[in-house]
């Protein structure tokens, strides 16, 4: 189970003067085996609650549990050992690093290529094309995410964080990751948390965090939240509404 | 024949457990200790100054050339010329390291100046890596020189390492594309540390039509060493080439990368890129995130980097 327990982060605002709240007293408990997807408008805290619970970023206030251990105070290693794993929105790229070294580093192990290929495959990537190719600049934006997401996959922990994973991915390939994401939750191999603005993402979800102005400001289920999504964007648009009365 | 240390240094420049199939020359402080030919490469003594003439065969294939050199007695000081005649056609691979014990006070240097004559549509794969340890205060000092003449359709991999131990080292690789269609890739991984200076100098001559030439540099410099590459290309038909040198910087290590290209035919197409710069902080926190402690993900990525 994670606990989070009124988590705060404040950075001194980039003017200078004074600082700058980016998670104000998150509180929220995910028991074993759901799968919760984090959504809201940008700059709203999504990413820092990801990247605090992963120990990227270390809180000023407020406590994170993992099945019991308070694991504010460890290091991102020591997280990832207790079964902690992320996938970066935006991934490094690595010279020299082929896709089967980085798999097999996620994996804690040499994978061997039938292994390798089997979760290329989950992410949509034609396995045998990728597993000697560099990490590099030689990839596409999408190529790379997809392989990031594989390296979650390679881990294998009780808890898997996705930043966007749907970003920069094409249809075909977006298609199989959701088939993916549903077969971790059917099979129920880990809790699962997906900072998402995809509605086929966000309809596989057990339950819906909105994240916004550094706070839950709704939770529930898809047709609980759902409608709120939609109405606050029509809302705070304008433009939208100009459309919508148009037609 | 040879001692454990010896056989060990062995071990590490030319991954040679025991003698290997084809032409082999092993030297041993200044000494030739073993010599091997092949059904179709010899090797033969220079007459008129210390080295050795390695003689391929047109259309030789399947047959290697290892020719280590070892230097174990502190205070040594080594030049040996071996030219290389690859005949047309041939398909080769020649491995030559030099690995240095120094457990003197003295400096140990070993400056192998080899020359490569490549004929018509030969294939050559060169592989060099250059090794130091002891514990001595010497310095284990190498200097290499390649020189490369590749006529038509001739093609030629060079792939030389140093990793860790050689304090200063001063290379120089030249290569002249004379015959139409030749090709010459060149590969230097180089990891220094602590006082070592290393400076690598290259000059690549694209004298005829087609002919291409891809450099790759990857290096580290750790600690307070020193390294200068000076990698030059010169494109005097209709040619193509690239230059890549890339290095990781750490500690209060230095790293100077001066690529030139010189175009002097209106086809010649030449591209060079240098990038210096330290480990990026989130290659080091995705690491992290997978399990690996700060000092393994530097591992990981330096070793990676110089695979």
């Amino acid at each position: 189970m994670l606990e989070i327990q009124n988590l705060s982060y404040r950075v001194a605002d980039t003017g200078g003067a004074g600082a700058k709240d980016i998670l104000r007293g998150v509180s929220l408990t995910i028991p074993d085996k759901r799968f919760i997807v984090i959504t809201g408008p940008n700059g709203g805290g999504k990413t820092t609650l990801a990247k605090t619970i992963m120990g990227i970023n270390q809180p000023t206030g407020g406590k994170i549990l993992w099945n019991g251990t308070d694991m504010t105070n460890l290091s991102i290693t020591e997280r990832a050992k207790l079964g902690v794993s992320y996938g970066f929105q935006q991934p490094p790229r690595f010279k020299g690093f082929r896709v089967r070294d980085l798999l097999s580093v996620a994996a804690g192990r040499t994978l061997n290529t039938s292994e390798a290929c089997d979760y290329l495959t989950r992410v949509g990537l034609c396995a045998r094309n990728y597993l000697e190719r560099d990490v590099d600049a030689s990839l596409s934006g999408g190529e790379v995410k997809r392989i990031e997401i594989a390296t979650i996959l390679a881990r294998r922990c009780p808890l898997m964080i996705f930043d966007e994973p749907e970003a920069g991915i094409d249809l075909w390939s977006f298609a199989r990751l959701t088939e993916t994401f549903q077969e971790i939750h059917d099979k129920k191999e880990a809790t699962i948390l997906i900072i998402s603005h995809q509605e086929r993402i966000i309809r596989l979800a057990d339950e819906i965090l909105l994240v916004a102005d550094g706070k839950i400001s709704a939770k529930g289920s898809v047709e609980e939240i759902y409608p709120i999504i939609l109405g606050d964007t029509v809302q705070n648009c304008n433009r939208l509404e100009v459309d919508a009365c148009a037609e | 024949m040879l001692n454990e240390i010896q056989k060990q240094i062995l071990q590490e420049v030319a991954d040679m457990a025991a003698i290997p199939n084809g032409a082999v020359n092993i030297r041993t402080d200044g000494k030739k200790t073993y010599r091997s030919n092949s059904a179709h490469i010899r090797i033969e003594s220079k007459q008129d100054k210390d080295g050795i003439d390695i003689v391929i065969d047109p259309n030789t294939v399947d047959e290697s050339v290892h020719i280590p050199v070892v230097l174990t007695q502190s205070g040594f000081q080594d030049t040996v010329y071996n030219d290389f005649y690859v005949g047309e056609g041939a398909k080769v691979t020649i491995v030559a390291g030099c690995g240095i014990h120094n457990c003197g006070d003295c400096d140990s240097e070993h400056d192998g100046i080899h020359t490569f004559h490549v004929g018509k549509n030969a294939e050559v794969r060169y592989i060099e890596k250059h090794y130091g340890e002891g514990e001595g205060t010497g310095k284990r000092i190498l200097n290499p020189q390649t020189i490369l003449y590749l006529d038509e359709g001739a093609k030629v991999t060079l792939e030389t390492s140093q990793i860790r131990g050689v304090d200063d080292t001063k290379r120089f690789t030249k290569a002249v594309l004379s015959g139409k269609d030749a090709e010459i890739v060149i590969q230097e991984k180089l990891l220094t540390h602590g006082d070592q200076n290393a400076t690598s100098e290259m000059e690549v001559y694209l004298n005829a039509e087609n002919t291409r030439t891809q450099v790759i540099s990857r290096s580290v410099a750790q600690d307070k060493s020193c390294q200068v590459f000076y990698p030059r290309v010169e494109g005097n038909a209709a040619c193509f080439g690239h230059v890549q040198c890339d290095a990781i910087i750490m500690g209060e290590a230095k790293v100077q990368a001066i690529p030139a290209i010189t175009c002097n035919h209106v086809d010649a197409g030449l591209i060079h890129e240098a990038a210096i710069g330290k480990i990026a902080g989130d290659q080091i926190l995705k690491l992290m995130t997978l399990g690996l402690s700060a000092e393994e993900a530097e591992q990981k990525i330096l070793d990676g980097f110089l695979r």
